[in-house]
C-alpha cells in the first residue's frame, strides 16, 4: 500500500504523469500549461519531464485547441486538453458538440475520439466574470460525450487515468475551489468502483442527498449538521454526470423515499431536473415527497461579492432538507 | 494568378510549375487523358446525383459542377500517404482518392452521416459545419510531425495534409485559428480554397476585402493564387505546396479561382442572386472543355477516346442510378450502435426500450403495414 496525501491539483498532475509514462500517445495541450505549469499548476513539472512535443503550449484559441485534438486523435494520439476556466470553453463549444461528440458516429465507428477535456469548474473563488461557471448540463445533453466530476484526490487521480484510457471523449470537470484540499491517493491499486458509478459516501435512512464535484463537501457537511438534529441523510457522490448512474440513485431513493439534489449550476434546465424526472418515473411509489433541488438561480453568475447568496450553502441545503421532510 | 492553360487550351509556360510538373511526372499526355476522363466521370456522377435528388432518392445534393479541375487536380497532386480533409462538395477529390461516388451519396440520401474509414481511405469525412475541419487538418499534421514522417527526405515517407474549405468558410474563426496553429507549429498542412465566387447567395467580395490568397500572409504563411479551372495550374501549385509542407517547411495556402456552375444545393435558386450572363461567361472557361482543347492542340486525344469517356461516364451514372434506387433503408435500431465506442448504459437502455416498443406491433398486421407505408412515403 503506497497511499500518499496529495492536494486534488497534484493528484491530477500525478494522474497525467503516470498516464503519459504508460502510453507515449498521450499528450497535453492548452494555454500556459508548459513552462508555467498551468494557471492552477496542474501540469507543473510535466513540460520539463516530457518536453514540448508532449506538453504543448498552444496559441490562445480554444476552438483551435479542441479542433487540433480531433485531428491528433484521428492520427492515433490521445490528447488531453486543458481549458483554462469553465467560462472559456464556449469558443470550443462548436468543436466539442459537433465534432468531438460526433466523429465516432459520423465514421460508423471507424474512428475513436479518446480526447480528455479538462475544465476547472464551479464558483466560490471570488473570481471575476466567466471564472465560476457550471456548464455541465450543456455537455451532458450532448450524446457522444462522457463527463466525470471528481470530488476527492483519489478520484481526481484515477478519473484522470481512466478518462485518458477511455475510447470515448471525456470532459473532466475539476473542482477548482478544492484544488488545494488534500486527500489520500493510492496510485498502485485501481479502485473497484467504476468511474461511471455513483458512490454512497454516507449511508442514511431519512432522505438521499445527491451532489457531485465541488458540491460534495457541502453535501457531507449538511448531512453531519442534519444528524445533530436527528435527521439521517444518505449522501451520494454522482461522480459520473454522463452517463449518470441511475441504478445507484434509484436504489438509494427506494430506501429513503426522498431525494434532494444540490449543484452550483442554475436549477432551471440543470442536471438536477433531469435526475428528478427520472426518479419520478422509476421511484414514483417509493417517493414520500417531491424531488427537490437546491442550486443556482436562473441568472448570469453574479459578481463575487454576491456569489455567497447564489451558491448553495449549508443553510439552503438544510432548508431544502426541512421542506423535503415536511411531506 | 497562375494559369498554364488558357480557356482556349493554349499552354503558357511557367518556370516553377513546369519544373514541378516535369519532375513529378504528373503531366504526361497519358496522365492528362486520365484527368480528362476523371472530370468527365465525376461530372456525370454529379449530374446523375442531381437527378436522383429530383426523383426523391436523395434529400439534398451539393453539386460540384464547374469545379472539376480544382478538385481532380488537387486530388492527384497529393501522394498516397497524404491525408485529405474535405468539405461536403469535394466529389472530385473523393474520386481522385478512389472513393466510389455511391458512398458520397449515402449521407445525402440519409442512410449514414458519411460512413467511410478516414484512415483506410486517407480522407477525412465530408464536413458540413463550415471550417470546422480546418483545425482537424492541422491537428493531424501535428501528429505527422510527432510520428517523424515530415522532412525525412524520403518521398514515400514524408506526408502532408491537404485542408480544403471554400471562400465562404474562409470567414469562419476556426479557419483563422487553424492558420495560427499551423504557422506557430510549422505543421505540414496545405490550406486549399476553391473560391467558387458564391457562398450560397453572398459573393466573395463580402467575405474579404483582399484576394483570399493574401490573407494567410499575415500569418507568415506563403500563398499562391491559381486558375482553378486549369487542371495543370492546380496540379502544379498544390504539388509544390504539398512537397514544401512535407519537407518540413511549414504550411502553404493555395487559392483556386473557380466557379460553382450549379446552385449551392438542390434547394437553392441562383436566379435570386446572380445573372445568367455571369454563368454563361464562366461556361466559356469550363475546365473539361479547356483540357480537351489543350489535348487536341497536342494531338493527344481523338474522337474515339472522347466517345469512350462519355460512354463510361454514362455507365457510371446508370450504375449510380440503379444502386441508389435499389438501396434499402437501414434498420433504425442501427442508430444506437455508434454513439459511443465503449458500452453506455443509457444508450443500451434506450435501445432496449425502442426494441420493446417496436416488438409490440409485431403481431399487428395493420400497424406494421401502416409503418411500412409511412416509410415508403418518406423515401
Amino acid at each position: 500500500m503506497s497511499s500518499t496525501n496529495l492536494p486534488i491539483a497534484k493528484a491530477i498532475t500525478a494522474g497525467l504523469r503516470d498516464a503519459m509514462a504508460a502510453d507515449d500517445k498521450v499528450l497535453l495541450m492548452g494555454e500556459d500549461i508548459g513552462v508555467l505549469g498551468g494557471v492552477f499548476r496542474v501540469t507543473d513539472g510535466l513540460h520539463a519531464e516530457f518536453g514540448s512535443q508532449r506538453v504543448v503550449d498552444t496559441p490562445l484559441a480554444e476552438a483551435g485547441i479542441v479542433g487540433t485534438s480531433v485531428g491528433l486523435a484521428v492520427r492515433g494520439y490521445r490528447p488531453v486538453v486543458e481549458i483554462q476556466f469553465d467560462g472559456f470553453v464556449f469558443p470550443a463549444f462548436n468543436q466539442i458538440t459537433t465534432q468531438v461528440a460526433k466523429m465516432h458516429n459520423r465514421t460508423n465507428g471507424a474512428v475513436h475520439m479518446p480526447i480528455v477535456i479538462r475544465i476547472p469548474h464551479g464558483g466560490g473563488i471570488r473570481a471575476i466574470e466567466h471564472h465560476s461557471e457550471s456548464p455541465e448540463a450543456l455537455f451532458a445533453h450532448t450524446a457522444g460525450l462522457r463527463i466525470l466530476a471528481p470530488a476527492t484526490a483519489q478520484d481526481a487521480y484515477w478519473m484522470t487515468r481512466q478518462a485518458i484510457e477511455c475510447e470515448d471523449p471525456v470532459i473532466l470537470f475539476e473542482p477548482k475551489k478544492r484544488y488545494w484540499v488534500k486527500g489520500d491517493v493510492d496510485p498502485d491499486h485501481r479502485p473497484e468502483l467504476s468511474p461511471w458509478q455513483a458512490d454512497v459516501v454516507r449511508p442514511g435512512t431519512d432522505a438521499t442527498l445527491l451532489a457531485w464535484g465541488p458540491s460534495m463537501p457541502l453535501a457531507i457537511e449538511s448531512a453531519e449538521a442534519a444528524a445533530e438534529d436527528g435527521i439521517d441523510l444518505e449522501v451520494i457522490d454522482a461522480r459520473s454526470l454522463s452517463p449518470i448512474d441511475y441504478p445507484s440513485i434509484i436504489a438509494s431513493v427506494k430506501r429513503t423515499g426522498r431525494l434532494l439534489i444540490t449543484h452550483e449550476a442554475p436549477v432551471l434546465g440543470g442536471l438536477g431536473g433531469e435526475i428528478a424526472a427520472r426518479i419520478s418515473e422509476e421511484c414514483f411509489y417509493h417517493l414520500e415527497a417531491p424531488v427537490l433541488r437546491v442550486g443556482g438561480y436562473h441568472l448570469p453568475y453574479p459578481p463575487s461579492r454576491m456569489e455567497h447568496a447564489y451558491l448553495p450553502d449549508l443553510d439552503r441545503v438544510l432548508d431544502g432538507v426541512d421542506r423535503l421532510l415536511e411531506h | 494568378m497562375v494559369q498554364l492553360l488558357a480557356a482556349d487550351g493554349t499552354r503558357t509556360p511557367h518556370p516553377d510549375m513546369d519544373a514541378a510538373l516535369e519532375d513529378s511526372g504528373l503531366a504526361t499526355p497519358e496522365r492528362l487523358r486520365g484527368y480528362y476522363r476523371d472530370m468527365v466521370m465525376i461530372r456525370a456522377a454529379d449530374v446523375e446525383a442531381t437527378s436522383l435528388q429530383r426523383q426523391g432518392q436523395l434529400g439534398l445534393w451539393a453539386s460540384a459542377f464547374g469545379q472539376e479541375a480544382a478538385q481532380i487536380g488537387a486530388g492527384h497532386a497529393s501522394r498516397e500517404q497524404d491525408y485529405l480533409v474535405p468539405t461536403y462538395r469535394e466529389h472530385g477529390i473523393a474520386w481522385a482518392r478512389g472513393i466510389e461516388p455511391w458512398r458520397l451519396l449515402e449521407s445525402f440520401r440519409g442512410v449514414s452521416h458519411g460512413g467511410w474509414d478516414p484512415n483506410a481511405l486517407r480522407t477525412h469525412p465530408y464536413m458540413i459545419v463550415l471550417g470546422a475541419q480546418a483545425p482537424h487538418a492541422v491537428g493531424y499534421a501535428m501528429g505527422l510531425q510527432r510520428d517523424g514522417v515530415v522532412g525525412t527526405g524520403e518521398p514515400e515517407t514524408d506526408t502532408a495534409v491537404l485542408a480544403l474549405f471554400g471562400d465562404g468558410a474562409s470567414s469562419e474563426g476556426e479557419v483563422a485559428e487553424s492558420f495560427t496553429f499551423a504557422a506557430s507549429f510549422q505543421a505540414p498542412v496545405v490550406f486549399y480554397t476553391q473560391n467558387n465566387q458564391w457562398a450560397i447567395s453572398v459573393p466573395t467580395s463580402v467575405q474579404s476585402r483582399v484576394p483570399l490568397a493574401q490573407r494567410s500572409r499575415g500569418w507568415g504563411i506563403p500563398s499562391v493564387r491559381v486558375d482553378g479551372n486549369d487542371v495543370l495550374a492546380v496540379l502544379g501549385a498544390v504539388r509544390i505546396a504539398l512537397d514544401s509542407a512535407r519537407a518540413g517547411k511549414g504550411p502553404v495556402f493555395v487559392e483556386a479561382l473557380t466557379y460553382r456552375m450549379a446552385a449551392h444545393t438542390t434547394s437553392d435558386d441562383t436566379s435570386r442572386y446572380r445573372l445568367t450572363s455571369e454563368e454563361e461567361e464562366w461556361a466559356e472557361k469550363d475546365p473539361i472543355l479547356r483540357l480537351r482543347r489543350h489535348l487536341e492542340q497536342l494531338g493527344e486525344i481523338d474522337e474515339a477516346f472522347i466517345a469512350r469517356c462519355d460512354e463510361e461516364a454514362h455507365d457510371l451514372a446508370m450504375q449510380l442510378h440503379h444502386h441508389i434506387h435499389g438501396m434499402e433503408d437501414p434498420d433504425p435500431v442501427g442508430m444506437f450502435t455508434h454513439a459511443y465506442a465503449e458500452p453506455h448504459p443509457i444508450v443500451e437502455a434506450e435501445r432496449e426500450q425502442y426494441l420493446e416498443y417496436i416488438a409490440q406491433f409485431e403481431d399487428d398486421d395493420e400497424r406494421v403495414a401502416g409503418h411500412v407505408e409511412q416509410k415508403g412515403e418518406r423515401a
